[in-house]
């Protein structure tokens, strides 16, 4: 994991320090409330619904146990003893006094973490595959690259007042388990036929109000001129984007208003001026980086201890396994999803017992590394399979057990009208009603993404969940529409409106009903993503609203 | 109005002209983009020092001829949420060489000043009802590091640039 020198700490240290001072010419008025809020949402602090809340950065979801625990420790002493994990591999705490933050920020420097740019309209957080550096086929870990870009990215005087926030994933994969083409930029690492190290680069996808798949402005670039080439792109972004309308202001609506060959254009002759970023500069600071990224001392090794008996004989660790587990790129050991999901319970919420049982867990048996996912989910990326049965008792006994990692009550919901002011309708209840309807045959339904987002903003991704629902408010009552055949991976897709909506009640049985119809006409091992690209929308809608 | 410059804070030494307005001989003046482009010669010639305000969504590559006969460019911040003007403070920098005073004008924040002094600006106008003096000295000089190559105000106060010092100072 990557660890800070003295300029990073330092820099952390000092922006504490900044907002510390911010806070206290607010709390003394000297601050407006407009003037205040771009540097609050600059160090992650948002106004919700109910009280402040504060959005911790976990760069790439990566994690240490100690990390883990100090977050644990923050939950209980300034909150209410639980956090919510974000599909940006954050996690937020929901109810913060303003005065306090500072206390906060300082405690999270202590083990090298920040809140800085986790909002507001700047360069948010980067997020990468969470089995990254365990899953075998990469072009290399892409944390290294994702590390380079957060520090590139932190305080960047020029790309902090941008028209409208600004995502970035990156991945080294074929299989895309990072969403890159959602994204602003999405990163592909990649090879040139040399054998050259470098990226393709793609811009312009995202969700909310004009969902879009993301385009490649970039089909390679060597890793040297990749600050370069980004710099150039914010600019022309920062420069160009619309103004004068936030749901028109991201780069994605620029790409469709100038073309990708004119936004092409001008983002390679705005990098060809630019010159003050040495190449050799940044694969020297890349390879610096690219050293705490070593991959931990794996025994490869056949000795499953117990393994096989232990499934023979316990039923639901084995489906466990079966969900939950990934094979690791080296023999003998396993990439782990613990669920965030127990069944109606809270999408990516974990009382500060759990993390702090995560933490000692990860220390024991995944070499101290503990991953966020963008699904909302934990992952221990190297665990050895004969730790496996113990790594699950211990998780089973804290309700961290459930084997659900890709089925039905899997769902992303955002936090919906429960905590969010700009919410048109609740998202998580309709989860766990979902959740809870569907839980006795999601192993013979199969890998299901359902996604839940309280409006129109699409923050929990329903426009590429294979079931996307959304949250809207028709003449003061909640009604949810629901789209079809959304994915994000490397196919990715944008989901298609079914048909008119559902009230409160009934949407959890509109689900189940798409449900049966896709079990009754699947044929062979497809998944329900795969019969809906085989047979289009007719048979659900047929399903849906034929009684109607 | 007040102009913060090299620490202090002193008065406005040039006239911002209304267009079609006249103005005695050698005066420093500073007009619209419009009436420079129009007058640029007669402006050039009866004026002591020239300045322009340079529209935020206007394309910085068109200042090039005129570069070199000014002493101000001075770009809006229409609000401070509006970045386009860090954008073209940088390349009027760096691309075009402009070296007189890149002065900052509008919704000018003492909170945003380290971030506008690291993209080349080098004067602000503030409103004389904002924060006072040492709060802006302060917001100025919060952050001592910058992870940016090359992103430092070039006189005065300049944070340091961490990739350069790891690179080469070892760290
Ligand atoms: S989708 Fe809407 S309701 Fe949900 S978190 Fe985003 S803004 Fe809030």
């Amino acid at each position: 994991m990557y660890r800070y020198d003295n300029f990073d700490a330092r820099f952390v240290s000092e922006r504490t320090n900044q907002f510390r001072d911010q806070i206290a010419r607010r709390l003394k008025g000297e601050l407006s409330e407009e003037q205040f809020r771009p540097l609050r949402l600059m160090n992650g602090v948002y106004l919700q619904l109910h009280a402040y809340m504060l959005r911790i950065a976990i760069p790439y979801g990566t994690l240490s146990g100690a990390q883990m625990h100090k977050l644990a420790d923050i939950a209980d002493r300034f909150d209410r003893s639980y956090g919510h994990f974000t599909t940006r591999q954050n996690i937020q705490l929901n109810w913060m006094g303003l005065s306090n933050i500072p206390d906060i920020l300082e405690e999270l420097a202590s083990v090298e973490m920040h809140a800085i740019q986790t909002s507001g309209n700047c360069i948010r957080n980067v997020t990468t595959d969470p089995y990254a550096g365990a899953i075998a086929g990469e072009a290399e870990d892409p944390r290294a690259v994702a590390e380079l870009i957060r520090q590139w990215s932190s305080l960047h005087p020029e790309f902090s007042f941008l028209p409208r926030k600004f995502k970035v994933a990156i991945t080294a994969s074929e299989g895309d388990r990072a969403a890159i083409k959602v994204h602003d930029v999405g990163l592909q690492l990649c090879e040139n036929d040399a054998g050259e190290a470098g990226v393709r680069v793609w811009v312009g996808g995202g969700l909310g109000r004009t969902p879009l798949i993301a385009s490649v402005i970039r089909d390679w670039l060597p890793l040297g001129d990749l600050l370069g080439y980004l710099e150039a792109l914010m600019r022309v972004y920062n420069r160009h984007g619309r103004r004068d309308n936030k749901y028109k202001a991201r780069i994605k609506i620029l790409l469709q208003a100038l073309g990708l060959e004119e936004l092409t254009r001008q983002v390679d002759a705005e990098f060809a001026k630019i010159d003050h970023i040495d190449p050799d500069n940044v694969r020297s600071e890349l390879d610096r980086i690219r050293a705490f990224f070593a991959p931990p001392p794996l025994e490869e090794s056949a000795d499953e201890g117990t393994l096989q008996s232990d499934l023979a004989e316990n039923q639901a660790f084995a489906r466990w396994i079966q969900n939950n587990s990934v094979d690791h790129k080296v023999p003998g050991h396993t990439i782990v999803t613990i669920s965030l999901k127990p069944i109606g319970g809270i999408p990516g919420d974990a009382t500060s017992d759990q993390m702090h049982l995560i933490a000692n867990l990860a220390t024991l048996y995944s070499h101290d590394e503990i991953r966020t996912t963008h699904e909302q989910n934990i992952v221990l990326p190297h665990v050895r399979k004969a730790d496996l049965h113990h790594l699950y008792k211990a998780l089973a006994d804290a309700g961290l057990g459930t084997a659900n990692a890709g089925l039905a009550s899997d769902i992303i919901a955002c936090p919906g009208l429960d905590y969010c002011s700009l919410a048109t309708a609740r998202s998580i209840p309709v989860a766990q009603n979902i959740s809870k309807r569907l839980e006795a045959r999601e192993n013979d339904v199969g890998p299901l993404k359902i996604k839940i987002s309280g409006c129109i903003n699409a923050c929990g991704h329903h426009h590429v969940g294979h079931i996307g629902i959304l949250g809207l408010d028709k003449a003061g009552k909640e009604y949810y529409q629901i789209t079809l055949g959304g994915s994000g991976d490397e196919n990715a897709s944008i989901g298609e409106i079914l048909g008119p909506g559902f009230s409160y009640d009934k949407i959890d049985g509109a689900v189940e009903t798409l449900v049966d119809t896709y079990q009754s006409i699947r044929t062979g091992d497809e998944r329900f993503l795969d019969t809906y690209r085989r047979v289009g929308a007719d048979p659900f809608k047929e399903a849906l609203y034929a009684t109607a | 109005m007040p102009l913060l410059k090299g620490g202090i804070i002193e008065d406005d030494s040039f006239l911002d002209l209304e267009d079609g307005a006249s103005f005695p001989e050698g005066a420093s003046v500073i007009v619209s983009w419009d009436r420079l482009r129009q007058d640029y010669a007669l402006l050039a010639a009866d004026t002591g020092r020239l300045g322009v305000r340079f529209p935020v969504d206007s394309d910085p590559a068109t200042l090039t001829p005129f570069v070199s006969g000014l002493q101000v460019i001075a770009l809006e911040f229409a609000a401070y949420t509006d970045g386009r003007a860090y954008s073209l403070a940088r390349v009027i920098r760096t691309q075009l060489g402009f070296t007189g005073e890149l002065r900052a004008t509008g919704d000018v924040l003492a909170d945003q000043v380290a971030f506008m002094r690291q993209v080349g600006f080098d004067a602000f106008e503030i409103r004389s009802d904002y924060q006072p003096l040492d709060i802006w000295q302060r917001t100025a000089t919060a952050m001592s590091l910058t992870y940016q190559p090359d992103f430092v105000a070039r006189q005065g106060f300049a944070p340091a640039e961490i990739f350069n010092k790891r690179r080469y100072a070892g760290s």
